[in-house]
């Protein structure tokens, strides 16, 4: 699979990413490059084999649970502050590029 | 004072016991740092107010004649993934410049509860995305073993710091080789625990089912005295594995004698430079003299490793990357007509090249109609390839390979051409995927005094096997 400008367009807005011309010019070579050395893959019969999803999964687990209950012992009572204490609020803003003292600032939303 | 010849050992007793002050240890190191960081660039942001707060901590403990905790007095420094509260956290990029965490990570919180002192970050590639610290947005970090050279990445500058001697010890973080390979650049040694050994709340994430945290030290010792304190459940971090932490302090001098350390042949053929192959070879040799069995194995999948990881690793990173936007915290580009300007602007801005390029790949394998082909194929042969390790842990108790095809590279040497840089994590990758701890130790330097690192890989949840047999290397390399 060979990837062309518009591919590499419409992957920058997935990403939420404003290529310059001469990134795009660049990206497409460098994604080709690397893409068709990840084509090998497909030497590989992976037809019967389960995808690895979670790491964790493979030890420590209790297997005879299914679905959510096998990480249980990851989870914890629903309670406010159970964990660790909430940020208060001025720190949660602190690093904010633009903010009041309730909200974030951003650009407009909606345009009209 | 010489600090070469500092451990953690001898640090803590000599501030137990009055020998020196914690306070003097860390004037000495932040006098080595002004002196000498200017040419390495192994650290972003020195912490020193912290830094003597708690040393002065440490002093009235040993004054007292209160018995110090385990790192008590011990200077260290951290990778600038990890966050480090009302300390500037950068992961090496321009997009959190000058973002200050509300909170620590836990394993800064368990090293400062053990007494340590954290001197300040460590400079690294881009979100930990690189093979040579070249990344950085703000420097790159040179081999103190060779400046016109790599510390190898990302976590260039926690080796470098060690190898340096602007720091006793580090911590570092590895997704795709990055605490073995840096450690095998400059000589020192790096582990990369079992992953969920070590909690990731704190650390920025890069590829949340490969990120680990794990320590850099001149000794094996004295990575094992970090791992012991940093590892454990940790609510905070799901992933985080229920499993108790051994002494691994205690497990080191436990007998190899019997241990069956397998050689796998994909990690001994083409590409391997010459040097490197001799010095690993020898090393093994060495194993066998001290009692170990030495016995072939096959890990057959290996060469599908890096395409595997670059698919798994940047959908992952895509997906982590999406947050920084530009709304609550980091760089926000100026001139903003619009909020998708703003998203798009931001990142293009604030994001470096490699960081984009892992990006859109992440992206792309991820998109309709290419998820298959691509994300969910990758997933299935890293079952192969784990399968591949627990089929030959059958056989053997560890596995032994060099940690890089090479040793320490020159500084723009691989810049241009990113498939080039990918291709040289071709041993360290295959353990990120299966989640199985490694270590990298030296055994050995070049004709050119570079050094060349012996991985050892274990077992899950088996660092203490690894520890073992990295130390009885150690310990034959030191009296041969």
């Amino acid at each position: 699979m060979s990837v062309n400008e518009a591919d590499v367009r419409y992957v920058a807005d997935l990403a939420n990413l404003e290529l310059t011309e001469e990134e795009r010019a660049h990206m497409v070579r460098d994604l080709n490059s690397i893409l068709s050395y990840m084509g090998r893959l497909n030497e590989l019969n992976t037809e019967d084999v389960p995808p690895m999803a979670q790491v964790s999964e493979r030890f420590g687990v209790d297997t005879a649970k299914q679905g959510s209950e096998r990480f249980s012992y990851a989870s914890r009572e629903d309670v406010l502050e159970g964990l660790s204490t909430s940020l208060p609020h001025e720190k949660a803003l602190a690093n904010a590029p633009d903010a009041d003292e309730n909200f974030f600032t951003v650009p407009k939303v909606i345009e009209r | 004072m010489d600090l070469s010849t500092l451990n953690v050992d001898t640090a803590r007793e000599a501030v137990q016991l009055r020998k020196t002050t914690a306070m003097a240890l860390v004037e000495s190191f932040y006098e080595k740092i002004q002196k000498e960081d200017g040419l390495i660039g192994a650290y972003l942001t020195l912490c020193k107010e912290r830094a003597m707060a708690q040393a002065d901590r440490m002093d009235r403990m040993a004054a007292e004649g209160k018995t110090l905790p385990p790192l008590g007095g011990v200077p260290v420094a951290v990778k600038d993934v990890m966050c480090t509260a009302e300390v500037r956290t950068t992961a090496g990029s321009k997009v959190l410049g000058n973002f200050i965490p509300p909170y620590d990570s836990t394993a800064v919180a368990r090293l400062e509860a053990a007494g340590a002192i954290v001197l300040g970050k460590l400079n690294c590639d881009e979100f930990a995305m690189g093979s040579s610290n070249e990344n950085s947005a703000f420097h790159p970090v040179r081999n103190p073993r060779d400046p016109s050279r790599v510390p190898g990445g990302s976590s260039g500058g926690s080796a470098a710091a060690v190898a340096a001697d602007m720091a006793v010890v580090t911590l570092g973080s590895d997704t795709g080789g990055s605490i073995r390979q840096p450690a095998s650049f400059c000589g020192v040694v790096g582990m990369m625990p079992t992953y969920g050994r070590v909690s990731r709340y704190g650390l920025i994430a890069f590829a949340s089912s490969l990120d680990h945290i794990g320590p850099f030290a001149r000794n094996v010792k004295d990575a094992a005295t970090v791992l012991r304190t940093i590892a454990g459940r940790d609510p905070m971090d799901a992933t985080s594995a229920d499993i108790p932490v051994p002494d691994y302090v205690a497990e080191l001098d436990k007998p190899v004698r019997g241990l069956r350390v397998g050689m796998a042949k994909e990690y001994f053929g083409d590409g391997l430079d010459t040097e490197v192959r001799s010095a690993v070879e020898a090393a093994i040799q060495k194993l066998a003299q001290v009692g170990c069995e030495v016995i072939p194995v096959s890990l057959p999948h290996t060469e599908y490793a890096i395409p595997t990881y670059y698919i798994v690793a940047t959908a992952e990173a895509s997906s982590n990357l999406a947050r920084y936007d530009g709304v609550r915290y980091g760089y926000r580009a100026k001139n903003l007509r619009t909020l998708s300007d703003m998203y798009r602007r931001t990142r293009d801005e604030g994001f470096g090249a490699e960081v984009k390029r892992r990006i859109m790949l992440g992206t792309y394998v991820l998109s309709a109609g290419y998820y298959d082909a691509y994300y969910l194929k990758a997933q299935k042969v890293r079952t192969l390839l784990t399968r591949d390790f627990e089929e030959a842990f059958q056989k053997v108790d560890a596995i032994v390979t060099p940690t890089s095809p090479t040793a320490a590279f020159k500084l723009g040497e691989k810049a241009n051409d990113p498939l080039a840089m990918y291709l040289a994590d071709i041993y360290t990758v295959t353990a990120d995927l299966a989640g199985i701890p490694g270590i990298s130790v030296p055994c050995g330097e070049t004709r050119e005094k570079l050094p060349i690192g012996l991985q050892i890989l274990g077992r899950h949840f088996d660092e203490a096997t690894v520890l073992r047999l990295a130390h009885a290397h150690q310990q034959s390399a030191r009296a041969a």
